[in-house]
């Protein structure tokens, strides 16, 4: 229900109510296979050690979907928090929690992106 | 500011009885907000270092190879399988199906029940590799 006051000032529904939760399923979905490729990557290497997985990770076939990781995963777990948040801060701390969520999502992401990009450029060691 | 009124609320957790759709429920956010704190911190960890160079990707799989560390990467991938087991039931859930008691019930129990032997699976795998 709208009230006059509420048509007045413009609030109410943005039409954008679906959009969170469409996205949250269309990035859980890329996760399914992004991670379960990541884990069967990682279980065929030889080893874990410093030279496999880092040739490994020079190949743009391992670096491009790590690079999408970064981007999906995180993209749906700073949605799935925001939530969370959402559901269970109800005062003012909730402001803090979510610029910490923002924060955390894309100072992690930065550093995980140029890591990633640092490797997939410079080439293989061995 | 404006100052909220104090409405009553409907009663939360606490009046509830315990069943498996509300241990999945409660599981995949537990799991959920691990695997994207702790989670994402040995990943980006992990990045940073195989990027730094061979010294500190050493010292890297020193500390999480030391035993008493090995609740961490055991831990993220029981928590990965729930979650993954979890999200998708839900995908079964969000397209409308799946909501008849039993099937409901049966569901949530799969996805708390399965993780488990994936996760002794996937380390016992690992463990007899590494010997």
């Amino acid at each position: 229900m709208r009230t006059e006051l509420g048509k007045v000032r413009g609030l109410g529904s943005a039409k954008h109510g679906a959009g969170h939760w469409w996205l949250q399923r269309v990035t859980a979905f890329g996760n399914l296979f992004l991670i379960l490729w990541l884990l069967f990557s990682l279980l065929h290497l030889p080893s874990l050690e410093y030279g496999v997985v880092h040739d490994w990770l020079a190949s743009p076939w391992a670096a491009v979907p790590m690079a999408l990781i970064v981007i999906n995963t995180f993209w749906h777990f700073r949605m799935g928090l925001q939530v969370v948040i959402e559901d269970y801060q109800h005062d003012e701390s909730r402001i803090i929690m979510m610029a910490l969520v923002h924060i955390w999502t894309f100072v992690m992401g930065g550093i995980a992106l140029f890591a990633i990009l640092k490797i997939a450029l410079s080439g293989t060691v061995s | 500011m404006v100052t909220k009124a104090q409405r009553p609320l409907s009663p939360h957790l606490t009046i509830w009885k315990w069943g498996p759709a509300m241990a999945a429920s409660i599981a995949h956010r537990v799991t959920g907000v691990g695997l994207a704190t702790v989670g994402t911190a040995l990943f980006t960890w992990w990045l940073a270092a195989l990027a730094a160079g061979p010294e500190a990707y050493k010292n890297f799989l020193a500390w999480v190879s030391w035993p008493p560390m090995l609740v961490f990467p055991i831990g993220l991938t029981l928590a990965f399988f729930i979650h993954l087991c979890n999200g998708v039931r839900h995908f079964v859930l969000d397209m409308g199906a799946g909501y008849e008691l039993k099937v409901n019930k049966t569901g949530a129990l799969i996805v708390l029940i399965l993780p488990v032997f994936l996760t002794a699976a996937l380390w016992l795998f690992i463990f007899s590799r590494a010997i």
